[in-house]
């Protein structure tokens, strides 16, 4: 955990002291062209290698009743048996998190009045799934209000969204509710991954890296917009000019733009190789992403080895005599079996 | 078998989390904490890779000399196989959403048995073959190379896991535990490392096509003494077809319920119905395991074991197969079968009901049809005489099994069938039913003796649901549609809710059905005296 955040804090300085010393068109340049092509370039790579390998076997899972016979309901949004079903199963995982939505909470409960003894209470337990859509979807509106600096004139769609972002009127400049939500969303994840104690044990270095990474992102943004005032029209232009692939100078930007430049490279650079593929994978996955008609459509194993077992000759001539003794029909006769060896 | 604790202590003594990071602790080989390793006749009988004697208590394995090699070459054809690994391996975010899903988990508090980490113990040996970071990084993100612990520790968490698909119902991405332990226990048997208790039956299947290894002769006399039995307390012997030609229907049941009680009536139940139907049916001495104990091998072995289906189908020219209650066999059937050994024979067709017309288009291209959806269909269509209150006795919960829940979707076709045969059913609470529904503990091989108080903690969350029911609503009995659940339930309830006895579906439908030319039903299949005997019925009892 503290190794993760060392890095990120690090990642920061030295962005910092870069940009102080005059390397801006370092991390303001270089680097974010280098990180969005490895971005780029890496999730294809990513999705190329898992789509190397077959889907062997059609495993969705039932998440409900099965399409059967016709007064039986079926659940079709989560055991559904068309590619349209499929379709729509998907976007409830995408969008809405439906997997993590089923999540409950099992606790103990030594001596229950009901059982008499021990008894396992499912509590629900929406908390990660409210703090996961919040992160997700903050995280991408955030995202997409950036493309006031990407695109010239603004497209009226950011500056909806902009408007509505801002709804609260509050603060000089107007203050994104979106922002400020990010940030608690990700102090959530972090603070989770600290006090649960499951979630605790399971944690990985890479598992608290983006999140301080996104933290720090998160945090440099505010402090650029709400307490540095980093002179936007500036900002904006010197994106424009990345945009255009023709950079221009970065002289008098505040350094925290560079810091907030190079955490966002980091975390592209650091995408493709790493969990956040979760984002492309879930598209692949085998048990959400097949309809639940295996007994309906025949799904091909491109490497199905051939068929080895115990025909059924094989078995008859194991075990004739006691077929026989069982008066049990026999496709080779007992009595010609005896002849033949008799004859030999 | 050592004793077992109270169900109170066995809760109070689950140890709380070790204090060191689980990269750096090892299980401990205890008697009761594994099960018995396969004999090596039984694996070269198999032509199972690396045959060899050996116990898990010791220190030396006696895995082949280039093991390493071995296993991380079969990692890599894996691989190569199968695009859900490599995602799997990929994309878990370790939010945790699945931890608290899996009843090992909730059972034992041991933190290597919460499906992440499960998953982390292959993945830690991913992470350094095929991530740059964890090259260089190793231990620091979580990336091991293979030893010996490693072989032990990935045998250890394989065999505590029931493939029963719970957690991947919670992942946000669908990560499916069970088919990375069903990968795991493939790279183990690349050097030789399997169950007696898994191998065995597999063995005995393949051969002799039942899992218990009884010859057919042997077969077809439990059968007829199961006829018998029918016979006595119907008063109508009903035919017992075997390997015959020219029927319409092949049955496939698992075999688990020709021996063992209470499978038994299950399969009396069968028998019953299928003679009222006087259905055009044979059963199969050499396809007579439905179980495909296969599937907790690899994924070849169950298409070796399934590919005698459709190989008797075609031999005996049936049209299609109706399949008997079991678990595991309706997985590989749902979702494996087609793909291993279809396209079906040319004689078979698509199922249709000789009683309803009704044609199971969802069966369309596997053309076996579950017992289940059979019956629904034929209760839906007032098919049968059905006298509930002959089960009036009996204060119903329904088992889902995991496998034709999560991986096959058959959760309201037996309940249908249920409601018209009993006339009291109560439902376990909900997180623990339908598609949530927790498994038996022991599913996948695992119902082991040896492995008792395991499987008690593993059976806990099942155990106090049932419980539950049983305190509340007075329930007696569980119906489930699995072989290995009427093997495994049993001593689960005895523990967890003594007093609770296990069914199979069709049990309960053989007993509500009025059958045309029987005498004065007395008793259950079960030999037990039927409810409201003493009081005078009506003669020719109307059924619902
Ligand atoms: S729920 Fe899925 S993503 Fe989350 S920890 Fe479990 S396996 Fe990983
Ligand atoms: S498949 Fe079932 S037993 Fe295995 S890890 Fe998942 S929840 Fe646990």
């Amino acid at each position: 955990m503290l190794n993760s955040l060392l890095v990120v804090a690090l990642v920061a300085i030295i962005a910092w002291l870069g940009a102080a010393i005059g390397l801006g068109s370092l991390f303001g340049v270089v680097l974010p062209y280098v990180a969005i092509v490895v971005f780029l370039g890496g999730v294809v790579w990513r999705m190329v290698w898992w789509a190397k390998s077959p889907v062997p076997f059609a495993i969705p899972t039932t998440g409900g009743q099965e399409k059967s016979l016709d007064f039986i309901k079926q659940a079709q949004w989560d055991c559904p048996d068309t590619t349209l079903g499929v379709v729509k199963r998907m976007f409830l995982e995408v969008f809405l998190f439906r997997s993590l939505f089923r999540n409950v909470n099992a606790e103990i409960k030594q001596d229950d009045p009901v059982n008499g003894g021990p008894r396992l209470i499912y509590y629900s337990s929406k908390w990660l799934w409210v703090f996961a859509l919040l992160f997700h979807y903050c995280f991408f509106i955030v995202f997409f209000r950036h493309f006031r600096f990407f695109v010239d004139p603004v497209p009226g769609c950011v500056s909806f969204m902009e408007m509505i972002d801002g709804f609260l009127q509050i603060g000089a400049p107007r203050f994104y509710l979106t922002g400020g939500l990010l940030l608690v969303a990700v102090l959530f994840l972090i603070g989770r991954r600290l006090v649960n104690p499951r979630v605790r044990y399971i944690s990985l270095t890479q598992d608290y890296f983006p999140l301080f990474l996104i933290l720090g992102i998160v945090v440099s943004g505010i402090a650029m917009r709400y307490f540095l005032k980093t002179d936007i029209t500036q900002v904006k232009a010197f994106v424009m000019g990345l945009v255009h692939f023709n950079p221009i100078s970065a002289d008098g930007i505040d350094p925290i733009f560079f810091v907030h430049v190079c955490l966002v490279s980091t975390l592209l650079i650091y995408f493709p190789f790493s969990k956040l593929t979760h984002m492309a994978g879930i598209f692949f996955s085998p048990t959400r992403n097949l309809p639940c008609n295996t007994r309906r459509v025949r799904h091909v194993n491109p490497w199905n080895p051939p068929k080895d077992f115990l025909t059924y000759p094989e078995y008859e001539d194991l075990y004739r005599e006691a077929m026989a003794g069982a008066n049990l029909p026999l496709d080779k006769p007992l009595e010609a079996e005896t002849k033949q060896k008799s004859g030999e | 078998m050592a004793k077992l604790p109270t169900p109170q202590e066995l809760v109070a003594n689950r140890p709380a989390f070790p204090a060191e990071a689980w990269l750096e602790t090892k299980p401990k080989f205890v008697p009761g904490s594994y099960c018995y390793p396969a004999k090596k006749e039984t694996m070269e009988a198999l032509h199972m890779p690396h045959p060899h004697e050996w116990d898990p208590a010791a220190d030396d394995w006696q895995l082949p000399e280039n093991w390493e090699k071995i296993l991380c070459d079969a990692f890599e054809d894996r691989l190569k196989k199968h695009r859900s690994l490599k995602l799997f391996m990929d994309i878990c975010v370790r939010c945790g959403a699945c931890a608290d899903k899996c009843q090992f988990f909730l059972g034992t508090n041991d933190p290597k048995n919460m499906p992440v980490l499960r998953a982390e113990l292959l993945r830690s040996l991913y992470r350094r073959d095929y991530s740059m970071l964890g090259k260089i990084l190793g231990k620091k993100i979580g990336a091991r190379s293979w030893d010996y612990q490693t072989v032990k520790e990935l045998f250890f968490y394989a065999y505590q896991c029931t493939e029963c698909r719970r957690c991947s119902l919670f992942c946000p991405y669908g990560i499916d535990t069970a088919e990375i332990t069903a990968i795991v226990r493939e790279l183990l048997h690349e050097v030789g490392l399997g169950l007696h208790w898994i191998m065995d039956p597999v063995k005995n299947c393949s051969y002799t096509g039942n899992h218990l290894g009884i010859k057919p002769h042997s077969y077809v006399e439990i059968v007829e003494m199961l006829a018998d039995d029918c016979e006595d307390i119907v008063g109508v012997r009903p035919k017992t077809p075997f390997n015959e030609r020219g029927h319409e229907i092949l049955f496939i049941c698992p075999s688990g319920d020709v021996f063992a009680d209470p499978g038994i009536y299950t399969f009396m139940g069968y028998l019953i119905l299928f003679n009222e139907l006087d259905l055009d049916y044979t059963l199969s001495t050499y396809a007579s395991e439905g179980g495909n104990f296969g599937s907790f091998v690899s994924f070849n072995m169950a298409k070796k074991l399934n590919a005698k289906m459709y190989e008797e189908a075609q031999r005996l020219g049936c049209k299609w197969i109706l399949g008997g209650e079991c678990g595991h066999m309706w997985r590989v059937i749902n979702q494996y079968m087609d793909t291993y050994n279809g396209p079906t024979p040319s004689n078979m067709t698509t199922p249709v009901s000789p009683y309803t017309g009704t044609v199971f288009k969802n069966a369309a291209s596997t053309k076996m049809v579950h017992i289940a959806e059979f019956e629904a269909d034929l209760i839906r269509h007032n098919k049968l005489k059905l006298d509930p209150s002959r089960n009036d006795d009996l204060i119903c919960t329904w088992h889902d099994s995991c496998n034709p829940a999560r991986g096959m979707g058959l959760l309201d076709e037996p309940r249908y069938v249920l409601k018209h045969v009993v006339n009291h059913f109560y439902e376990m609470p909900e997180n623990t039913i339908r598609e949530q529904t927790f498994c038996c503990g022991a599913g996948s091989g695992l119902n082991t003796e040896e492995i008792m108080e395991l499987r008690m903690r593993s059976g806990m969350p099942r155990g106090n649901a049932l419980r539950y029911v049983q305190q509340k609503y007075g329930v007696n009995r569980m119906a489930c549609c699995c072989a290995i659940d009427r093997a495994t339930l049993p001593p689960l309830a005895d523990y967890w809710a003594p007093g609770v006895t296990i069914s199979g579906l069709t049990e309960l439908v053989a007993n509500a059905l009025v059958c045309k030319g029987e005498h004065k039903r007395t008793v259950n299949l079960r030999q037990e005296d039927l409810p409201h005997l003493d009081e005078e019925e009506p003669e020719g009892n109307e059924g619902e």
